[in-house]
């Protein structure tokens, strides 16, 4: 769990991790350190201010050089809102994450449909799956050029979908995506924010939690 | 321009020099109160002096109109009251204690002014001055609200007021990782030219962890720390600079940097987590926040309130602007800063963990063993003053207070009971349904929805729910309730009731929600003191408000006052809004907003209805009408309900709750429908014989609960042992909202498209 200075969402993800059945261990993002962890939550926020471009400072932190060598090596990833912004502006994804169509702030609860289930964070959904969760975002329009879009969905890439069309203008709705190798994962809207009816809409969004730890444990075992 | 070009007038450059004209009127204060000046320190003040004072002894700081009526709430405070308090009004925050060793702290304040100039960096600092007021009292802030007033929402002005500071609370609020759970929107005539700002914030701490802003200790370090000083945020004393620099080349220039200061919630949010490590590793001994009146009032209120004095170096504190001049230091309100006391053996832990969080840290002072506050400048003493004649024995006004009879009498005359009513089924219908979008009830989603309600995962309720709900301790649950409420109408119509009645409501949303109501906050928006009809209602609200808070057991903790809110001599309507905090031993014991359990349930009404329209929105929305007597307010009935409320939820007997205010029965049921997404079928003839008055009348004590239906006779039985009149009126279910015969149904549809319409049309779709 890194947490940049600005970073706000980082005891969030670090609940849902507990929630999970994993331990969530702290990591400061001016360290080198990546603590022997598993797998690495980048959570969302404004991370530097988001001055210059959201995610563009905290891309080059110490501690992300560490976290692109060892996502190379397989280490599952998953960057969650100014997280995602953080993983494509350090090209460990494609596109970019642009200011809203709206051009507000939109904080609304809504459905994503799990387009690839296979990944190291999806696992533990079945293709198809409809989760509630919620989306709070000023720079969450995804974007990119037709021919990567055309390879995300050729080679089934995109992972997460606006079931009722994407309110922040994302090319063909696309909420959430990974790499080649499904280790990395980034996404719009904030599944830790939906791992439990009490104060979330949903629990919908703990299986990426549980995924990644099931991935680790067979990994391991 | 370089500090040494500057002419500095040090405190012996002014005992030479005594009758050297001072622009004192410019800078605010009168005749008599620049002569006090001269008699408390035997001489003139010098420039950086005048400074402090006419900041320090201004209206915003000084309350120096409002002081003599804000002492009736301490008069009022019963020991009983005060046994939840561990600090209170003259903190920077009011702190309660809920239990377990938890600690709340809680306090709104105004930006009204800034948030006309400069509608986003008014509304961001506004959120932000309350965020620092909140962590100097030890706490982690938790959350934010924000109720805010703009003039009609079809005028031009509010077109550019509203996107602005909508998208500055956020801007900020958001950046900052606070959830926005609670506020109000609401438009009035009055607010055309002078929309208010308030700005709620709650923070949580262990009781042991309590901050207090003193100075104390000889030798103790005086820590600046956050961001650099610089020219924003000047007001009045850019006037004395100008004089300064009047012979100085490229000194005018400069100085029209806006007064409006500007935020940088990144810096703040770095800021609250190094003062809450700060806090947790005990090197802080006391702090303050600087906000209004920037280092003056810092360092004024931290000496004034300790055990001695104090000596600051201005050559100290880190400067975003060239040859800034002592009295400018001073007075900068630049945003983002804190200053705290520090042993002189901490000061190196201390400058260490703001290094780790990037903030910038100086020493500009100690304590010292005299009593006096002592301030230097390039080696020069500029400042040589007793810090309690700065900070707390400022001058105090008894302004005229004179209720104007004719105006009053004849607003009370008016009565709305010559206003046409609707009598046909379908005019009933088309009036539910014009309430339902009218921009005082329709769906606030376009403003909520810019506002981030989730994060840090303790949000259990927010927007459209009566009360935002927050965990406090994970491991227990135990949680707090806040609310925030002013009907500004009833208040116009009779202050001393009207400010009753916003208590009353904020306390009854708290009780809806579930939480057991404790303590109170208030922002007092009102016109001129220099007018003494203004200064009438001020101090009619004052009274009605600690009276009625004496009666309910809840004690006001602190809050602001905000006078001058006119354009020209049109005051606006008197607005003292009332946040109410609660505290909630468990919060999956929380009630729902709405008709949120399952169809079938029994739907019942408490409280009794009657014909009570004055200051209604029904006579505003569909009238334009304002007149008449506000409804009657009954604390010991509320006390009842509330208590009634708070154990029924408790045991888990309530699958739904909701207040009823504003537009009535009608917009009640409309809303509970819409957030249950669930109809139901209802008899209004166990509500009122007179369709109309059971539907539109906003008496007040009224809240409607669903129950299951296997219970309702148990509850209704609970209810009658309470002394609270309940009345079985309906039961939920399908997806119209059915009246019976007289009104007719309206499906959730319908109502739903005429609710979420109106924003989105005025103000542009919030999303794509």
């Amino acid at each position: 769990m890194i947490t940049f200075p600005g970073t706000l969402d980082d005891v969030d993800a670090a609940r849902a991790v507990r929630r999970a059945g994993a331990e969530a261990v702290p990591l400061w993002h001016a360290d080198h350190d990546l603590r022997g962890v598993d797998a690495v939550v980048v959570p969302g926020g404004f991370s530097y201010g988001d001055y210059l471009r959201a995610g563009a400072i905290a891309s080059l932190a110490p501690i992300m050089r560490e976290v692109v060598d060892a996502a190379g090596r397989g280490l599952p990833v998953l960057g969650i809102c100014n997280g995602f912004q953080i993983l494509c502006e350090a090209h460990l994804l494609p596109g970019a994450l642009v200011a809203n169509a709206g051009l507000h702030f939109l904080c609304r609860d809504l459905v994503l449909t799990v387009e690839n289930g296979r990944t190291a964070w999806t696992g533990d959904y079945a293709a198809g799956a409809e989760l509630l969760v919620p989306l709070k975002s000023q720079e969450g329009r995804y974007v990119a050029d037709a021919a990567t879009l055309d390879e995300l969905e050729g080679e089934g890439r995109v992972v997460f979908r606006y079931r009722d069309g994407a309110p922040n203008g994302s090319a063909r709705d696309i909420a959430g995506i990974t790499n080649p190798a499904g280790n990395v994962v980034g996404l719009m809207p904030h599944p830790e924010h939906a791992t439990s009816t009490l104060t979330g809409p949903s629990d919908d969004g703990l299986g990426l939690f549980t995924s990644v730890l099931s991935a680790t444990v067979a990994a391991a075992s | 321009m370089t500090q040494s070009q500057v002419q500095v007038d040090s405190v012996s450059h002014a005992a030479a020099t005594p009758e050297a004209p001072q622009p004192y009127r410019e800078l605010g204060l009168k005749d008599d109160e620049y002569a006090r000046i001269r008699e408390i320190l035997g001489r003139r003040p010098t420039d950086a002096e005048l400074a402090m004072y006419s900041v320090m002894w201004s209206e915003h700081c000084s309350y120096k109109s409002s002081k003599v009526h804000l002492s009736y709430f301490g008069e009022t405070t019963t020991d009983e009251m005060r046994s939840v308090m561990l600090a209170g009004i003259g903190e920077n925050a009011g702190v309660v204690s809920i239990g377990d060793d938890w600690a709340v702290t809680f306090k709104v304040e105004s930006h009204n002014h800034p948030s006309y100039v400069e509608p986003y960096q008014g509304a961001a600092t506004g959120v932000g001055g309350i965020v620092r007021d909140i962590m100097a009292m030890g706490a982690r802030p938790i959350a934010v609200g924000d109720p805010l007033r703009f003039g009609p929402i079809d005028a031009d002005d509010t077109g550019r007021v509203l996107p602005g500071i909508v998208a500055g609370v956020g801007g900020y609020g958001n950046c900052l990782g606070l959830p926005n759970v609670a506020g109000e929107v609401v438009f009035d005539p009055s607010y055309a030219g002078n929309p208010l700002v308030n700005a709620l914030c709650v923070g949580a701490l262990k009781t042991e962890d309590l901050h207090l802003a003193f100075a104390s200790g000889t030798g103790n370090k005086i820590i600046l720390f956050g961001a650099t000083t610089g020219l924003d945020g000047i007001g009045g004393v850019s006037v004395l600079a100008s004089e300064t620099f009047d012979s100085e080349s490229g000194g005018s220039g400069r100085k029209k940097l806006p007064s409006v200061q500007v935020g940088d919630p990144f810096t703040e949010k770095v800021l609250i987590e190094c003062c809450l490590e700060l806090f947790a590793a005990g090197l802080v001994v006391g702090i303050q926040d600087l906000g209004g009146a920037g280092l003056s009032c810092a360092t004024s209120e931290l000496a004034s309130a300790g055990d001695g004095g104090m000596h600051v170096d201005l050559d100290a504190v880190p400067l975003r602007a060239t040859g800034m001049t002592a009295a400018e230091i001073l007075s900068s309100e630049s945003q983002e800063r804190m200053c705290a006391v520090v042993t002189p053996e901490n000061v190196e832990a201390f400058l260490a963990v703001c290094r780790k969080w990037d903030v910038l840290a100086s020493v500009i002072g100690e304590v010292t063993d005299g009593d006096r506050l002592v301030i230097t400048s390039g080696g020069e003493t500029v400042v040589d003053v007793p810090p309690r004649t700065v900070a707390h024995e400022g001058p105090v006004y008894r302004r005229p207070v004179a209720r104007d009879d004719d105006r009053q009498d004849a607003l009370n005359a008016d009565t709305p009971d010559r206003l046409p009513r609707p009598e046909t089924p379908s005019e009933l219908r088309a009036e539910i349904l014009r309430l339902a979008a009218a921009p005082n009830l329709a769906s606030r989603s376009w403003v909520t929805e810019q506002y981030d309600r989730y994060v840090r995962g303790n949000t259990v309720a927010a927007h459209g729910a009566d009360a935002g709900i927050v965990q406090v301790d994970e491991e227990t649950g135990r949680g707090i309730a806040v609310a925030t409420d002013c009907n500004a109408r009833f208040v116009a119509l009779d202050p001393y009731t009207g400010a009753q009645l916003a208590l009353a409501e904020a306390y009854r949303n708290v009780a809806t929600s579930g939480a057991v109501p404790l303590a109170v906050t208030d922002c007092l928006n009102f016109g001129s003191p220099e007018d003494p009809h203004v200064m009438w209602q001020f101090q009619q609200a004052v009274r009605g408000l600690a009276d009625a808070c004496a009666v309910l057991g809840t004690p006001v903790t602190g809050g602001n006052v905000s006078f001058y809110n006119q354009t020209g001599t049109t005051a606006i309507l008197p607005t003292p809004v009332v946040g109410v905090l609660g505290v909630i031993d468990d919060v999956s014991t929380a009630v729902p907003s709405g008709f949120a359990g399952s169809d079938g349930d029994v739907v019942v009404l408490l409280g009794t209805t009657g014909a009570e329209f004055g200051g209604s929105e029904w006579a505003h929305e569909v009238h334009g009408h304002l007149g008449g007597r506000p409804p009657a307010v009954d604390l010991e009935h509320e006390r009842r309900l509330a208590g009634l409320l708070a154990a029924t939820a408790a045991d888990g007997a309530l699958t739904g709750s909701h207040d009823l205010s504003d537009g009535g029965l009608a917009q009640g049921l409309v809303e509970a429908a819409l957030a249950g997404n669930r109809g139901a079928r209802i008899d209004l003839a166990g509500v009122h014989d007179d369709t109309f008055v059971a539907l539109f009348a906003e008496s007040a004590g009224r809240v409607l609960v669903t129950v299951d239906a296997a219970t309702a006779d148990a509850f209704l039985a609970r209810a009658a042992e309470a002394g609270v009149p309940a009345a079985r009126i309906g039961e939920t279910g399908g997806t119209r909202l059915d009246l019976g015969d007289a009104v007719g149904g309206l499906g959730l549809d319908e109502l739903r498209a005429a609710w979420e319409a109106t924003l989105p049309a005025r103000f542009g779709p919030v999303a794509v």
